[in-house]
């Protein structure tokens, strides 16, 4: 029997590279042996995008982009399509979910050092693979054609407005209609099940194409591959497969624990997943009193409030976001992980923690004026743990780094 | 065939040409995907005038008409409010409407055709949300010196009730105030000039 599987393995490695792509990517690719929990983000964010795509094609099955049918179909998916409401929720709370992972690899990525030479792209990667997923939810969320989707939509498209010149036209463009409408949300979802999820899975494939050739960082930031045996095997690399492999299930299996539990007893999350508004249909005559964008915005959402002009608030939004592709060139720091960095660097860490979060807080509350000035502060914070990186990152480093990942 | 010397410059030409070629096709072949995203020869038609009867609207009282998909608010002013209105030009970014989009006929201080009757696009000029009538004066949430406008729940923009915009808020013009036309005292077209533009 086995030799009849290794003549079919065979037969087939003539025509398709299947061993030599799972050697290279599993089987013989050689990840550092000290990874801890914080490592589990990136197999998860896999784990939660196919959780995306295979509940997204089932609720298209029932769901109707057509702004007269829209909101009717998704209660319809609620009540009367079997099981429907479990696979509804599965894809409303894996978006959340989705940056909760996402938000927890990136801050990985920041304190050791993940994205520092010769790791530069696969950071650049992962920024637009972040960039196409705030597209993707933006554009689901106007999906059910509730009153936080239409008007949510609304404020978004307007942003663009804001751009002198070309803004009117292309908010217009992007509407395909003088206001958000049928077009827009026809558009919208041909976009959400198709476009963007092809974009995403490129650009993952990408992401790992590129971390698999310069291989992976650890809590060490120690470069494993400058101590090879006589075969070109890190001393401190273990197979991916099955050590990882294994190792990733069990946090596949909390992670799924945790999701299974928000699903069944908490999908709204108190309307920070699945906002109260939006279960009144959209009324284009009507804004909701309080308007806020789903929790995974509002830190930036928090700076645009926070600047009092239409045109500077956008140019500041849209700088908090690009300022992250700049990282690994903004970072002069010769350590890469945190466990090397000075305290300088250390304590700017924590400073940019508190802003992120308390944006985060501010951008979900009603304007007010201590919530402004709060904003502002964090937004100062959040800019300046990036642009004066420079000048403090290297401040006071450990001259000790280990050259080989110790055992414990 | 070995013999053969390769003419350099000859392939870098027609590597260049057959490149420069493909890429104005494929800029041509561009313009209709991006076009079709443009409004529908049906959304351009859909902007069709609307009427609306005021004889039935009470002082201070506020109706929603949908214009092009739009809010379009009608209000009633009263005198007090009216004078109250020509006063708060020092609090205001651009009391003269210069900037904002009105008919001729409303550059006014009321930016209206009648001063008590006031039409305006209910539309707030900051990110497009609907901003909430709040005739009350001095509100809690507003603070005493509040005499009544239209307050966006959603970045705190500020405006008169002649949509007239407070300076230091984030939207940037007043209202817009949608072309009409009086078709008989109680009457009123939204979306038409009488004629002009």
């Amino acid at each position: 029997m086995s030799r009849m599987l290794k003549s079919a393995l065979g037969w087939m490695d003539d025509r398709f590279p299947l061993s030599k792509v799972w050697n290279e990517h599993l089987a013989e690719y050689y990840a550092p042996k000290n990874f801890n929990w914080m490592y589990y983000f990136g197999s998860l964010a896999i784990l939660v995008l196919v959780n995306q795509i295979i509940t997204g094609i089932f609720l298209t099955i029932n769901y109707k982009p057509d702004a007269k049918l829209a909101f009717d179909s998704v209660e319809y998916i609620m009540r009367d399509v079997e099981w429907g409401w479990l696979i509804r929720y599965m894809h409303s709370t894996g978006a959340s979910a989705f940056f909760v992972v996402v938000y927890l690899h990136m801050f990985r990525g920041l304190v050791y050092g993940s994205f520092k030479k010769p790791r530069e792209l696969v950071w650049t990667f992962g920024m637009i693979i972040y960039v196409a997923l705030m597209a993707e939810a933006f554009m689901g969320y106007l999906l059910p054609w509730g009153q936080m989707s239409y008007w949510g939509a609304q404020v978004i498209v307007s942003l663009f407005g804001a751009i002198p010149y070309v803004g009117e036209d292309l908010a217009l463009w992007l509407r395909g209609d003088y206001v958000i409408s049928d077009a827009t949300l026809n558009r919208f979802f041909a976009f959400h099940v198709i476009a963007i999820p092809l974009v995403l899975v490129i650009l993952v494939f990408m992401h790992i194409v590129a971390l698999h050739a310069v291989g992976s960082n650890n809590p060490e930031g120690i470069e494993i591959k400058k101590h090879k045996d006589d075969k070109g095997v890190p001393l401190d690399g273990i197979p991916f497969h099955p050590y990882y492999s294994v190792k990733d299930l069990v946090g596949v299996a909390v992670f799924m624990f945790i999701f299974a539990l928000i699903i069944f007893y908490m999908p709204e999350m108190g309307g920070y997943f699945l906002e109260h508004a939006n279960f009144v249909p959209a009324d284009p005559l009507k804004t909701p009193e309080h308007i806020a964008p789903v929790w995974y915005f509002t830190p930036f959402y928090a700076i645009l409030r926070a600047v009092p002009d239409k045109f500077l608030g956008v140019v500041a939004m849209a700088g908090a976001i690009f300022v992250l592709f700049l990282l690994p060139w903004l970072d002069r720091g010769v350590n890469k992980s945190i466990r090397y960095r000075g305290p300088v660097f250390k304590a700017s860490i924590y400073a940019f923690c508190i802003s992120f979060i308390g944006l985060g807080y501010f951008g979900m509350q009603p304007v007010t004026e201590v919530g402004t000035w709060f904003s502002r502060i964090f937004s100062l914070i959040y800019f300046a743990f990036f642009l004066l990186m420079p000048f403090y990152s290297n401040i006071g480093q450990d001259k000790y780094v280990p050259e080989r990942v110790e055992e414990k | 065939m070995s013999e053969q010397v390769v003419d350099k410059r000859r392939r870098l030409f027609l590597t260049a040409a057959a490149t420069a070629v493909t890429g104005v096709g494929a800029a041509y072949v561009a313009v209709p995907f991006i076009a079709s995203m443009n409004p529908s020869d049906r959304a351009k038609a859909a902007g069709a005038p609307v009427e609306v009867d005021i004889s039935k609207l009470e002082l201070g009282q506020l109706i929603r008409v949908e214009w092009r998909g739009k809010p379009v608010w009608v209000l009633k002013r009263s005198e007090q409010s009216l004078a109250e209105i020509a006063e708060m030009t020092d609090i205001l970014r651009d009391p003269d409407s210069n900037e904002s989009e009105q008919p001729e006929s409303c550059k006014n201080v009321g930016r209206s055709i009648k001063p008590e009757v006031f039409l305006a696009v209910g539309i707030c000029t900051h990110l497009g949300c609907s901003p909430t009538y709040r005739p009350e004066v001095a509100p809690d949430d507003l603070g005493p010196a509040w005499k009544g406008g239209f307050f966006c729940p959603c970045h705190g923009s500020l405006f008169d009730l002649s949509g007239r915009v407070y300076a230091g808020v984030p939207a940037p013009l007043n209202l817009v105030v949608p072309p009409h036309e009086y078709v008989t005292e109680t009457k009123i077209l939204i979306g038409s000039s009488g004629g002009q533009a």
